[in-house]
């Protein structure tokens, strides 16, 4: 089959790979209908996150058919059943699973002393995210093998297209979650830095979730466009600043909510002092990654506010402006996404018509163009923000 | 090097039959030995600056060649990253003061001032290929005032932005009642 193989930093290939096959009575081996490049596929492929071997099968936003399962499976999916597949990998049975908190599953990580090592204790399995989470091969391939697959699904109704479904696997409960974790009140302002696919999604929950005004920080022309049509009020950071912007908004008194949607490779800027400290320390292997937006939250946050972590970090953050953080009483919510505790809420909104994640997808492409996807999407050429590749 | 990876590889998972095409450049592949080649020279003049003094004639200058070491160094990781190009000018800018330094040394009464003409010479050939591989590894992004596609009309709300936030207050209202 073909696949999206890493072979290093920004090498990306198109590879023809062996088909995956059952290895575990509870497999199911999916033919991939559609799957997506996500903002921290390119963490990857900057080899930013330890823990790739070039070899390595990218993608974790995956959907397509179930065409062969597992003695184990128990019932749970058949052939020609049509799923989502989260990028959370999970048993459905440890004690973390049993209280929702699907993302830290005790079961799914196979390489789990790698991230006892590294995190102080495992995670769940993701599927083509590093060997720290269990080396899964990924879903930007024509096939995928589903472990524990009896559990890792979410089972979508034919009649949906792929577009509206594709993203419950991955950035629409991420955005939802880091709504959810703010506990949004009808008066209350919530902040999102980084209006990428996640931050769009963001954007959208909070309004769902009955936020008086939502504000949106980016610097991309075509980014802030799309989060001003989803009800955002937006910042440029590169004309404007943040700060006095957002107190201006809220009459200085600072949004109560704030969103990181932008993570470790937030922008570097020669007006932002700290990123370009950021960028050198990180080159030499200092500072694993670049924590402005997080400062920056700490710093305009309303006192007794949240802070909402959906960007991914990999490691070791400098300069955190910790006395803010603990004299202003605030409190910092963030993980890898539940996938599997939203996904009902989510789908059934989707199909009511409450909302079309598809919003987000400006670009269609084989997936034998992957590879040239990966420079697009990172190089921020033809105003891409999603895109999503066909098998 | 995958052949190698393939032995932590769980038997079942795929493995590659045919390698697909590299969208690597032969100046990414430049840049790559600039940069190495760049921390193996930093190297030296870090840890053997005498020795680099003593061939060139200059004894006396060993901080000064240290310190140039750290710069290759620096430079060279640059140019490794993803920031190649900012490294590959870094070098650019080395290579001058290295020639700036060589211009120095090159007296009359300096016994070894033919190895520092060869040092020119090399100086400069390895500048050429420097300016070379950062004119040809600059960014591909878009620049800021390039025409941008917007997205207008890209709510995401089928039924409208008005009819999301009036279910949002519905529901909270409810939840307010449930309350008292």
């Amino acid at each position: 089959m073909k696949a999206l193989v890493w072979h290093g930093k920004e090498d990306i290939r198109c590879d023809t790979v062996t088909d995956p096959e059952i290895q575990d009575p509870r497999d199911a081996i999916i033919k991939v209908t559609s799957c997506a490049i996500c903002g921290s596929d390119l963490h990857l492929f900057h080899n930013f996150i330890p823990g790739m071997l070039p070899g390595d099968i990218m993608g974790h936003e995956t959907m397509g058919e179930v065409v062969e399962v597992g003695s184990g499976v128990d019932g749970k999916l058949k052939k020609g059943d049509r799923i989502v597949v989260p990028f959370t990998i999970i048993c459905g049975e440890c004690d973390q699973c049993k209280r929702g908190n699907f993302s830290v599953c005790e079961t799914t990580n196979r390489k789990r002393h790698l991230a006892e090592k590294v995190f102080g204790h495992s995670c769940a399995g993701l599927f083509g995210y590093t060997h720290l989470t269990g080396g899964y091969p990924g879903g930007q391939a024509e096939y995928l093998r589903v472990p524990f697959a009896d559990a890792t699904h979410i089972k979508v109704p034919d009649g949906v297209p792929d577009e509206q479904l594709l993203f419950l696997s991955d950035i629409f409960p991420t955005g939802w979650q880091a709504a959810v974790h703010c506990d949004i009140e009808p008066t209350d302002t919530v902040a999102i830095w980084g209006c990428g696919p996640v931050g769009q999604m963001a954007i959208r929950s909070a309004i769902l979730l009955g936020a008086n005004q939502v504000i949106a920080i980016d610097c991309l022309p075509e980014r802030l466009s799309m989060a001003e049509a989803g009800g955002a009020t937006t910042i440029n950071f590169e004309t404007e600043s943040v700060v006095e912007r957002l107190n201006e908004l809220t009459d200085g008194k600072g949004p109560e909510k704030c969103i990181d949607c932008a993570g470790m490779e937030a922008h570097v800027l020669a007006s932002q002092p700290d990123t370009l400290l950021d960028r050198a320390k990180q080159m030499v292997m200092l500072e694993s990654d670049r924590p402005h937006v997080l400062r920056e939250m700490i710093y305009v946050c309303r006192p007794g506010g949240v802070i909402s972590v959906a960007g991914v970090y990999s490691g070791l953050s400098d300069n955190m402006p910790m006395g803010a953080f603990m004299n202003k009483g605030l409190t910092m919510r963030t993980g890898q996404t539940h996938v599997n505790r939203w996904s009902d809420d989510l789908l059934h909104r989707i199909e009511e018509g409450q909302i079309d994640p598809s919003f987000v997808i400006t670009h269609t492409v084989p997936l034998s163009q992957g590879p040239e996807m990966y420079q697009v999407f990172r190089d921020k050429r033809d105003s891409c923000v999603k895109v999503v590749l066909k098998p | 090097m995958f052949h190698f990876s393939n032995i932590v590889r769980t038997k079942g998972d795929p493995r590659i039959v045919e390698g697909g095409p590299s969208l690597k450049r032969p100046e990414d592949q430049l840049a790559r030995a600039l940069g190495w080649f760049s921390i193996g020279l930093g190297v030296v003049e870090f840890f053997a600056p005498r020795r680099v003094t003593e061939t060139l004639g200059v004894e006396g200058h060993e901080t000064l060649v240290r310190a140039f070491g750290v710069r290759e160094i620096l430079a060279g990781i640059m140019s490794l990253s993803v920031d190649k190009n900012a490294g590959l000018w870094a070098r650019v800018g080395g290579d001058g003061l290295d020639a700036a330094a060589l211009l120095s040394g090159l007296t009359a009464d300096n016994p070894k001032k033919g190895n520092i003409a060869l040092a020119l010479l090399m100086v400069g050939g390895i500048a050429m290929l420097d300016y070379r591989a950062a004119q040809d590894t600059k960014p591909q992004r878009p620049p800021r005032d390039a025409r941008r596609k917007l997205y207008p009309n890209r709510s995401g709300f089928p039924k409208g932005i008005e009819s999301a936030r009036s279910a949002a207050k519905q529901i909270a209202a409810h939840a307010t009642v449930g309350q008292s």
